[in-house]
């Protein structure tokens, strides 16, 4: 198995072979994400400062549904698991399969949005809405930062197969489907961080 | 439908020694993925309601499922590895971490010593009066 994620280290055999424009863009790429790791830290650290800070309004225990949660880990889960076989499909240079593996994926995300704003709204209605106290704040503010970039992705992602019906398998639309499939998986990792810490953690205990 | 890749007339719009295919693991590697991924979660969702254990053990209990999983998602989906050439892609992966760290444990000590240190709140109301 060759390289995976792209890297700007070459192969010890290829110490020749200069990076190519997959490499860097693919390295530049994991840098972003790693730095929106960070950001996504930043905001897990204000929620669990302000976790107890509800003025006197609802708390974690009296609002989070994990029946919810599960239905959307579920949903982000098997998209990135689809987003994962389409780029099989793509080192396959296989059209059809590639194309159906995405529309299955942006399904799947158009799902956890809509439960995720479905959820948001029912918050609001009851009273608990982002201005109600500090800890409702930070909620809001995580939880959306991380349904904001769903939604960006899912916009890319349309972006993408426009793109890609009109022009196939171009070197420049492999690179971005892989700078795409690395951003819905991170995506999915910083939400096995939210339903941990903020609906199972912050729901039960 | 034509095999784009192999039709000479598209050929220059292919970058020379740009390679992808095979590059993105293994359809098993997803699936064993895929799957660990789905055990891990119903395991969280399952221990944390649980009312026979102590709330602290079912917390770290929830951490060490969470991590694990991130760490599924990094081997199988991200196909992060120790093996050579991604020596820089682990040295960047490892300063991140340790700035996650100091972000997130520095932030819960500090602001946990400012609030076992802030004068009780009716205090400061009567001073203002």
């Amino acid at each position: 198995m060759s390289v995976d994620v792209a890297t700007l280290d070459s192969h010890p055999e290829e110490d020749h072979v200069l990076p190519t424009r997959q490499h860097i863009t693919g390295f530049g790429f994991y840098i972003y994400l790693l730095s929106d790791g960070i950001l996504f830290a930043a905001l897990f650290a204000a929620f669990a400062v302000l976790r107890g800070a509800t003025d006197g309004g609802p708390d974690s225990h009296a609002l989070f549904s994990a029946r919810n949660a599960l239905i959307e880990t579920a949903c982000l889960l098997t998209s990135s698991f689809t987003c994962g076989m389409a780029m099989l499909a793509c080192d396959r240079r296989n059209r059809i399969m590639t194309l159906v593996g995405f529309l299955v994926t942006a399904a799947l995300g158009v799902m956890f949005i809509t439960l995720e704003v479905r959820e948001f709204s029912d918050l609001i209605a009851r009273g608990a809405g982002p201005d109600r106290s500090a800890f409702l704040s930070s909620f809001f503010t995580l939880v959306s930062t991380h349904g904001i970039h769903v939604t960006c992705g899912l916009i890319w992602l349309m972006v993408l197969l426009a793109q890609f019906l009109g022009r196939g398998f171009t070197s420049a639309m492999v690179r971005r489907f892989l700078c795409f499939s690395l951003f819905w998986h991170v995506l999915d990792v910083v939400w096995i961080a939210i339903f941990t810490f903020v609906y199972l953690i912050g729901g039960y205990l | 439908m034509t095999n784009q890749l192999h039709d000479p007339r598209r050929e220059n719009r292919y970058t020379p020694g740009l390679e992808t295919r095979g590059s993105h693991g293994s359809w098993r590697g997803y699936v064993i993925g895929y799957v660990l991924a789905i055990l891990l979660t119903i395991a969280a969702f399952a221990i944390a309601p649980a009312k026979n254990m102590a709330p602290f053990s079912i917390e770290a209990a929830l951490v060490v499922l969470a991590v694990a999983q991130m760490l599924v998602h990094l081997i199988f989906f991200l196909h992060i590895s120790t093996a050579p050439e991604q020596k820089t892609n682990i040295l960047a992966f490892t300063a991140t971490m340790l700035i996650i760290g100091i972000v997130v444990i520095g932030s819960l000590w500090i602001m946990s010593h400012l609030a076992s240190n802030m004068m009780p709140m009716d205090r400061v109301m009567n001073m203002q009066r």
